[in-house]
């Protein structure tokens, strides 16, 4: 998936996790702008975005994940080391 | 219909004030989708609607030794979406013990209606943990023993200061022992150890009243001890549970939640074809279907293992099928393969009617509310059609494979007990009982002949240790013959028989097509010259049986022996109980007084006599008898 197809489906589930309509969170967004992210509320976002994309976050990458758009970029990088892992298994596989 | 549909749909609702159909929106959104921000949507929404839907409220506090908190939208999601609005309080990161000792703390400040002790092997014992091969035997037994100890300490500080529920987290085993598979050849191995406490807390819950062990290690086994673990979180920030197990804790808690708060399916109402046995009756004959011990048969084996599982469990069983009711029927009763027979079931809707005016017929017949029915039926188009037409209808969705069914059916929380009474484990029996009687009724001549017919006796006596658990489970959950509608714990009770002015009686009650158990009640308090009854109450499976004259018989000669001259009696109104409403009147009571709240009613035993129903042969257990 690329940034652009990311960034909305990022802001909708931050959306949901902060109990704000879509247009309140930007890429832009960031603890210090939505009022409700505070430690736990990251928490619960990061187990939100794990289940959207089936992806597991370290801790290294939570401490960085301080805008939305910053988010969207991991978790795009993130599905396309799953994305070449699962093939580099499957090519395995097959020879 | 895919999230974005479901919550463009719930919108819409919302809109347009149809408010039930956007809960089954929100419901259904969350029976596809579970996951967490799913849920924190639903419980915006819930929050919006909540003035508009009648929901039980219920107060949580979660006491824990790690970081639980992105449970609380699953949860409360979870929770909406069964009808009860859940206010979670979760403690202090790791203070649980302070919290439960000190009578001050923020837990009891939050005056919870459910605790949850969720403590991690890690935490509470870490020495058993990941040091384990540093113990010796000994050493090993005494940490056993102090963790027991701690356990007891703080259990029994909370049934002290709170009158919640308690429901405790057993221990969880390592994926992998400290000393590997020789842990399993030796005593007292670590996996032993941490058995051994699991025991003991199941006898600390069974000592403690209103305390309740959930099986965690089961769980986390169930779903996978190594996928369960997100270790790089848990090393962290201290939040052992991966973003996927979540869910299936919250799902956990429900099962307690639900019968706790009586959010439960009293009857399950099922399909046969397809359902009960593969394949269709009525085409392919008795000998066509699919049903015995050879696959895919043993499919609905296990299927109709299941359902007779839930039965011996108390839950009514009720048939909804569009056949052929003599083809049908003869199915049940002579196919080799069934499990389930005729007697099993309480009610039979089986016609060429729609589903949605049969489940109606059917809670009429048992005389129980459409919220009290869950609805098992192989075809989605049924499923649907009762769905969107009985919203209050609890429906299950089945599976396209039929090997699925059983574990389906296990996996739902809407038939989970807590207590099994002996009179629970009868309820299936009693309400197939009813429907020999609705037959013979309809054949008898008189009611007074019908009655004659049905051999009754009961049995009244003065209450004791033995029958108070059930008397206390008769007050809290009878709502149509309730005069007053007083509840009471088993506590209260207790300390009601100490008081030489309180006497309660209780009534067992049966006939010729079997045992109704205790269904009886009655809390009598002597005042001078009058004795006021403070409770009286009959279970609804003995409703239109006259068993409450027998009962009030013995409650006037009672009061005649403790040398009373006045019986008098209170009706309350309540939604539910306008069936007791002309009870006193038609005893030959009085109304002295009626104001909002309710009537108050006396009768002169000087002046007349309450008898005992010639047909009911009524065993009187009285004090100076």
């Amino acid at each position: 998936m690329t940034f652009e197809a990311m960034l909305p489906r990022v802001r909708q589930i931050a959306a949901d996790v902060f109990g704000l309509p879509l247009d309140a969170v930007t890429g832009q967004s960031s603890p210090e702008t939505i009022e409700n992210w505070d430690s736990l509320q990251h928490v619960t976002l990061v187990v939100a975005l794990e289940q959207a994309f089936t992806i597991q976050f370290l801790p290294e990458e939570i401490a960085e994940m301080v805008t939305i758009e910053r988010i969207a970029t991991l978790v795009e990088q993130k599905q396309a080391v799953v994305g070449t892992s699962l093939a580099y298994h499957l090519s395995k596989a097959r020879s | 219909m895919s999230p974005v549909e479901l919550r463009d749909l719930v919108g819409e609702a919302i809109e347009q004030r149809t408010y039930a159909r956007a809960a089954a929106m929100l419901a259904q959104l969350m029976r596809e989708e579970p996951t967490t921000s799913n849920a924190s949507y639903v419980v915006s929404r819930f929050e919006e609607l909540r003035p508009q839907l009648e929901l039980k409220s219920c107060r949580v506090a979660i006491l824990r030794s790690f970081v639980i908190e992105p449970i609380i939208p699953l949860l409360r999601a979870r929770c909406f979406t069964a009808g009860i609005d859940a206010t979670v309080h979760i403690g202090t990161f790791n203070a649980y013990p302070q919290d439960l000792l000190d009578a001050e703390s923020p837990l009891y400040r939050f005056t919870p209606d459910i605790g949850i002790l969720a403590v991690r092997t890690a935490d509470v014992v870490p020495a058993l943990w990941d040091q384990v091969s540093d113990l010796g035997t000994e050493e090993i037994q005494r940490m056993v023993e102090g963790t027991l100890a701690d356990f007891r300490l703080w259990i029994e500080a909370f049934r002290r200061r709170s009158r919640a529920h308690l429901i405790v987290h057993t221990l969880e085993l390592p994926a992998f022992p400290a000393r590997g598979v020789l842990d399993s050849q030796q005593a007292f191995g670590q996996r032993e150890a941490i058995q051994r406490i699991n025991h003991g807390l199941q006898y600390l819950a069974q000592e403690n009243p209103g305390t309740y062990l959930l099986d965690y290690d089961a769980l986390v086994a169930r779903h996978g001890r190594l996928r369960w673990h997100d270790q790089h979180r848990a090393l962290s920030i201290r939040m052992p549970i991966a973003a996927d197990g979540l869910i299936h804790l919250a799902d956990e808690y429900l099962r307690f939640i639900r019968p706790l708060t009586g959010k439960i399916a009293k009857a399950l109402v099922v399909d046969l074809d397809n359902t009960l046995w593969g394949g269709a009756v009525g085409e392919e004959g008795l000998d066509g279907i699919q049903l015995g011990t050879d696959y895919p048969g043993s499919a609905y084996y296990s299927t109709q293992r299941a359902i007779l599982d839930l039965y011996r469990r108390g839950v009514i069983l009720a048939i909804c099928s569009k056949n052929n009711e003599d083809e049908a029927l003869e199915a049940v009763a002579k196919h080799p393969g069934m499990v389930l027979r005729p007697e099993h079931f309480a009610a039979f809707q089986i016609n060429w009617d729609a589903k949605v005016e049969n489940l109606r017929r059917i809670a009429d017949e048992l005389d129980i509310g459409l919220d009290a029915i869950a609805f098992l039926d192989d075809n989605p188009a049924e499923r649907e059609a009762v769905r969107s037409q009985l919203p209050e209808v609890s429906v299950i969705d089945l599976p396209v494979d039929p090997v699925l069914y059983a574990q389906t059916l296990q996996e739902c929380s809407l038939f989970e007990r807590l207590a099994l009474s002996t009179e629970d484990e009868k309820r299936g029996r009693y309400y197939a009982e009813q429907r020999l009687r609705r037959e013979l009724q309809r054949g008898a001549r008189s009611l007074e002949d019908f009655y004659v017919s049905l051999q009754m006796k009961a049995e009244i006596l003065i209450a004791d240790r033995s029958t108070l658990p059930r008397i206390a489970q008769l007050t809290q959950k009878t709502n149509q013959f309730n005069l007053t509608t007083r509840r009471r714990t088993e506590q209260e009770l207790a300390q009601l028989t100490a008081d030489p002015q309180v006497r309660i009686f209780c009534m067992r009650f049966n006939d010729r097509f079997g045992d109704y158990g205790l269904v009886g009640a009655a809390i009598c308090r002597s005042d001078g010259d009058g004795c006021e009854i403070d409770s009286f109450l009959l279970s609804c499976r003995a409703i239109g049986r006259t068993a409450e004259t027998a009962l009030l018989a013995c409650l006037s000669e009672q009061a005649r022996r403790d040398s009373a001259a006045r019986l008098i009696g209170w009706y309350l109104p309540t939604k539910k109980n306008a069936v007791a409403r002309d009870f006193y009147a038609t005893h030959g009571f009085s109304l002295v007084k009626e104001e909002a709240g309710g009537s108050r009613w006396e009768f002169d035993l000087s002046q007349g006599e309450i008898a005992v129903p010639s047909w009911i042969d009524c065993a009187r257990h009285l004090v100076g008898l």
